[in-house]
């Protein structure tokens, strides 16, 4: 008997077929698609005649927030007009607004047993949630606002077991590097990321992994929904989970086991990750210019917490600079709430309002020729934050905040 | 030009290494510029020369991991810049979909790297997936497209075909 994996029991279930294989092409309906200020950066959409239905849809501005340009505003007059002219309810205009993949999770719009549909390549952080979700560029968005349906090809399923339990100021971020440097890239694949030490992972922490999966090129990522991500998503929303579980008999490209107990703090070397990480205490000295906390897989309340713990008390180094961009509204509401912005201030960082902001090197926090920065954000490709002369590492919210106090990459554990 | 000659392409062929990422390709500063400006800035890293050499009907050809990244547009840079077709050895899946959904073809072809040197003359047939260095002979076969990516290619890709399936203004 042969058994399906998580990836392969939403598609088969989204797309009303008995079984599916690795390979299979299928089409399905979208059960919630995002678009995003990007997409009304040109006037293409403007000429939509219909939209499919727009109780599926939602629009969230995040990437160039608020306006840092007139392109950038007029993207944002044309997003209003068309969540009018459509009636689009779940319109996230600046000043209700966050990183989509955050929002996404805080109002509990990913539900397990859907297919969640997002231009940006990041959506498979909605997979944290059980959900079938995968970016898909702006050309195909267009295409599931008219129809509401879209393709996709079965990936096959590289799984990761986790034992055991993450240490103090060890995260997801370094769970994440770890498998990159440890197992390379899972391209064209899906992640499945399940085991025993999944109970005491926390939801941030698998969002972060979840959203990370791109990085590895990776199609989806997908987590089983068990109790924890029942409860979290019960906490947002009245929407009915069906969630689905890989089988026994599931059958997988690769099975590998991760020891929670042993990661530890992991930086990613200027360029890529894949293949290309070490842990932070062999690192020796790497004066920074710029630390970066912030964007949809390092900006949430989890990550400004230990940032904050860090912070507190201590000041930035002369020569560095810290900058620390909560991933939504909300999360940057929570976190004056609970006193963190007074503590990075207070520590000469700078926050800035919630947007993708310096993760793509677009504005807030670009970096210039000859310098050095460690973030911890998305991708560390060359010329990704700013100058293709700048160097990128990348590391967790707990070692970006300690380096920016010691002015050099450090271990997190150092400072304690 | 029919539909069908748009899947039949011959074209000069640039060669690229291996993990190609958007952000080499796009510039994150990029985006804040017109198509037309922006693809002036493919590759200002690694290959600033590039733009300014490459002709319309060029084929590019990869290595592995291409495309790594983003879902930034990068095929309509490659499109303004008259690249007509992209080949390598693997594709992420994001990119490749943003290649097709912009009407440009690009076709996974394991080998394709080494069958080719800069200045080769490539000769594809999208529809069946073939691939021949004119300049030497080499033939490679891939995995030929789906029916309904290819009916995608034909359109030229989404906006033109939801513009003829009365989508679209």
């Amino acid at each position: 008997m042969t058994g399906a994996t998580i990836i392969e029991k939403l598609l088969t279930r989204a797309s009303d077929k008995d079984t599916v294989e690795p390979g299979d092409i299928v089409v399905a309906p979208v059960d919630v698609a995002v678009l995003l200020d990007t997409q009304f950066f040109g006037p293409s959409w403007e000429g939509l005649r219909r939209v499919h239905d727009p109780e599926r849809l939602a629009i969230v501005l995040d990437h160039a927030v608020p306006a840092p340009g007139v392109r950038e505003a007029a993207a944002g007059t044309r997003a209003r007009k068309f969540a009018q002219r459509f009636g689009v309810r779940r319109f996230l205009d600046i000043g209700r607004h966050g990183i989509v993949h955050q929002v996404i999770a805080e109002r509990g719009w990913a539900v397990p047993g859907q297919v969640l549909a997002c231009s940006d390549s990041h959506t498979c952080a909605a997979g944290a949630f059980n959900v079938a979700a995968r970016g898909l560029g702006a050309a195909e968005m267009m295409q599931i606002v008219s129809t509401g349906s879209t393709w996709y090809q079965v990936p096959p399923t590289i799984r990761y077991d986790l034992e055991g339990r993450l240490a103090a100021d060890v995260t997801g971020k370094d769970v994440f590097l770890h498998i990159a440097g440890a197992y390379g890239d899972a391209l064209n694949h899906a992640l499945e990321i399940g085991g025993p030490g999944l109970a005491d992972l926390s939801i941030s922490d698998r969002h972060t992994i979840a959203a990370q999966g791109a990085e590895l090129g990776a199609d989806f990522t997908v987590f089983p929904a068990d109790e924890r991500c029942l409860k979290y998503l019960a906490e947002r929303t009245t929407a009915e989970p069906s969630p689905v579980s890989e089988d026994a008999a599931a059958r997988y490209a690769v099975r590998r086991t991760v020891d929670l107990d042993v990661v530890e703090p992991m930086l990613a070397r200027p360029g890529a990750v894949i293949d290309n990480t070490v842990p932070v205490r062999g690192v020796g000295q790497v004066r920074l210019d710029q630390c970066f906390i912030g964007s949809c897989a390092n900006g949430k309340i989890a990550d400004l917490e230990i940032a904050a713990r860090i912070l507190a008390g201590r000041t930035v180094a002369a020569g560095t600079r810290l900058i620390i961009t909560p991933a939504s509204q909300a999360t940057y509401l929570e976190a004056s709430r609970r006193g963190y912005l007074s503590t990075f201030v207070e520590a000469g960082a700078v926050v800035t309002n919630p947007t993708c902001g310096a993760c793509f090197g677009y504005h807030l926090g670009v970096v210039g020729p000859g310098e050095v920065c460690l973030t911890a954000s998305t991708r560390n490709f060359r010329g990704r934050m700013g100058s293709p002369d700048a160097e990128i590492y990348m590391a967790s919210p707990a070692t970006a905040a300690a380096s920016a106090i010691a002015g050099r990459i450090i271990d997190p554990r150092e400072l304690a | 030009m029919t539909a069908e000659a748009k899947l039949h392409l011959r074209g000069r062929v640039w060669l690229f290494g291996d993990a190609v990422n958007t952000d080499e390709m796009y510039p994150g500063f990029a985006m804040r510029l017109p198509v037309h400006e922006a693809a002036q800035h493919m590759f200002d890293a690694t290959r600033p020369d590039w733009p300014a050499l490459v002709r319309a009907g060029d084929i590019m050809v990869g290595g592995r991991r291409f495309g790594l990244g983003s879902a930034r547009p990068v095929p309509l840079l490659l499109r303004e810049l008259g690249v007509c077709c992209v080949l390598a050895e693997e594709f992420s899946s994001l990119f490749l979909r943003n290649c097709i959904n912009h009407g440009l073809p690009a076709l996974a072809m394991p080998g394709v790297r080494a069958a080719f040197d800069e200045g080769n003359v490539a000769e594809v047939d999208v529809i069946a997936a073939r691939v021949r260095n004119a300049s030497t002979g080499h033939e490679l076969v891939g995995k030929p497209y789906p029916p309904l990516v290819l009916e995608l290619l034909r359109h030229g890709g989404v906006e033109a075909r939801l513009r003829s399936h009365g989508y679209l203004a």
